[in-house]
């Protein structure tokens, strides 16, 4: 009884906190200044159309490399959390179903048409809505789907070790690289801007992004072999 | 008009879709539901003129965390149910299917199984 | 202020993301399943993005994307704020890896022999 009063009154703090937010927000009619310089600003600096991603990658680039570190920290407790022998199967074989003949011949078809389709959302980050961590999920679905429908296999370890240790230096490389050629680190200026609109434009936004991209992507995948329990 | 409206029908859908995650007694639709609480508010990040973060909600939130939720549940054997506690054998005997056979590897002629 | 006036207020993204979060707040507090408690968790982390990306919105105006150089000018006049939407985009994957985290845990604290219900961990306050 007295847990649900004092759940009761919990909810009720958290409630009148909401409260002015719900009938504040929005209202506004304008963005605020530091919005309206962001908007103003991005294509005379960065020649870069998706504001979103000048925000995420330059004006705010080290909130980003926060992010990538949170995520690269989630990815190895995950990882050694869950290895075989502290799951307690460390010998024992499950007997695992058959994927049916849906899964596999459509796995077949996907799998390929899902990585071009996620290197084109991170490679077009700049242009386009998207960006490294919508296509590095892309990525890591599709390494989902393969390791649904063939059970038996598993993820080349050395590969996805490989690709995610040399996307996240390459990541800082490009940041000291806008520190020796620009006005800072994650300075993307360092790169030539080419035209608003092309694909070789916005300095090393792209490149930065697609470092972002494969990180994500490898990170994931190995969060999901952790959790199928193929991890040594 | 439209769009307050719209998003004000995807609010009344997620909100008793969450409140029927938590209170069903069954695991496997409160995870199905919280895939569907993030399915409607990537709609509502579209609708709001975000279509950066209405992409990642839909493939993080709906896709990824439900099948994270679905490994999770396998890989601690738990039973479906909010109030057991016994580990079940292995949830992948339980049926009919038969399991897969280690002979059969990489020869996909297409017989079927 | 008449009832129109008053429903007319309300800002209906605000609404539902408040709404959101407190639910998944009741599930962590009054559930006791492990994995009751983690899909509440995830229930209240999209409540409270909802919420934080309800600040940036205007209504009627649209996407922070530029077609060209050349109409950058009039463009602050019709885009939304881009700055709730960078901070949401960080929130959303943080959120997962969080998610995967207190799952990996709940899957090795069975693998050891331990109960579904957070009750019987009672022993393990400090």
């Amino acid at each position: 009884m007295m847990r649900k009063i004092l759940v009761a009154l919990a909810l009720a703090g958290f409630a009148w906190a909401f409260l002015p937010l719900v009938f504040e927000a929005g209202v506004i009619g304008e963005p605020g200044q530091l919005a309206s310089s962001y908007l103003e600003n991005s294509p005379k600096d960065f020649a870069a159309a998706n504001v979103v991603t000048a925000i995420v990658v330059s004006y705010r680039g080290f909130d980003t490399l926060g992010e990538v570190a949170v995520l690269f920290a989630a990815t190895a407790g995950v990882g050694s959390l869950l290895t075989k022998k502290r799951l307690g199967i460390a010998g024992e074989k499950i007997p695992m179903q058959n994927a049916t003949e849906v899964l596999r011949t459509a796995t077949r078809l996907l799998t390929g048409l899902l990585i071009m389709f996620g290197a084109y959302i991170f490679m077009h980050g700049h242009l386009t809505p998207g960006g490294g961590f919508q296509g590095g999920v892309v990525i890591a679905t599709a390494v989902l789907l393969s390791l649904l429908s063939s059970p038996e296999s598993h993820v080349a370890h050395g590969l996805m070790t490989a690709v995610e240790s040399l996307s996240g230096a390459s990541y800082v490389g490009l940041g000291l690289l806008g520190a020796f050629l620009a006005w800072g680190f994650l300075d993307p200026r360092a790169l030539p801007l080419g035209r608003i609109g092309a694909l070789l434009s916005a300095g090393a936004i792209p490149f930065i992004y697609s470092a972002i991209g494969l990180k994500v992507g490898a990170e994931l995948s190995g969060i999901l072999e952790a959790l199928k329990g193929d991890r040594e | 008009m439209i769009v307050d409206l719209a998003i004000a029908a995807l609010g009344l859908f997620m909100a008793g879709a969450g409140i029927g995650a938590i209170k069903t007694k069954s695991i496997l639709v409160s995870i199905i539901l919280s895939g569907g609480v993030s399915l409607a508010a990537s709609v509502v990040f579209l609708l709001m003129g975000a279509p950066d973060v209405a992409m990642t909600e839909a493939a993080i939130g709906s896709a990824l965390t439900t099948v994270v939720f679905l490994y999770a549940l396998a890989r601690s054997r738990q039973a479906d149910s909010e109030t057991s506690d016994m580990p079940i054998d292995n949830p992948a005997k339980d049926s009919t299917i038969p399991p897969v056979d280690s002979s059969l590897g990489q020869t996909e002629t297409g017989a079927a199984s | 202020m008449n009832i129109a006036q008053f429903i007319g207020s309300i800002n209906p993204v605000a609404a539902s993301g408040a709404i959101l979060a407190l639910i998944g707040l009741w599930g962590v507090l009054t559930r006791p399943n492990l994995f009751k408690i983690a899909v509440a968790f995830s229930i209240m982390e999209t409540g409270v993005n909802l919420l934080i990306l309800s600040v940036g919105y205007i209504r009627g105006r649209t996407a922070p994307i530029l077609d060209s150089a050349a109409d950058a000018a009039a463009a602050v006049q019709k885009m939304t704020d881009p700055v709730p939407q960078a901070l949401v985009l960080t929130a959303i994957v943080i959120g997962l890896a969080v998610t995967a985290l207190m799952l990996s845990y709940a899957v090795r604290l069975r693998a050891a022999g331990g109960a579904s219900s957070i009750e019987s961990y009672g022993d393990e306050k400090w």
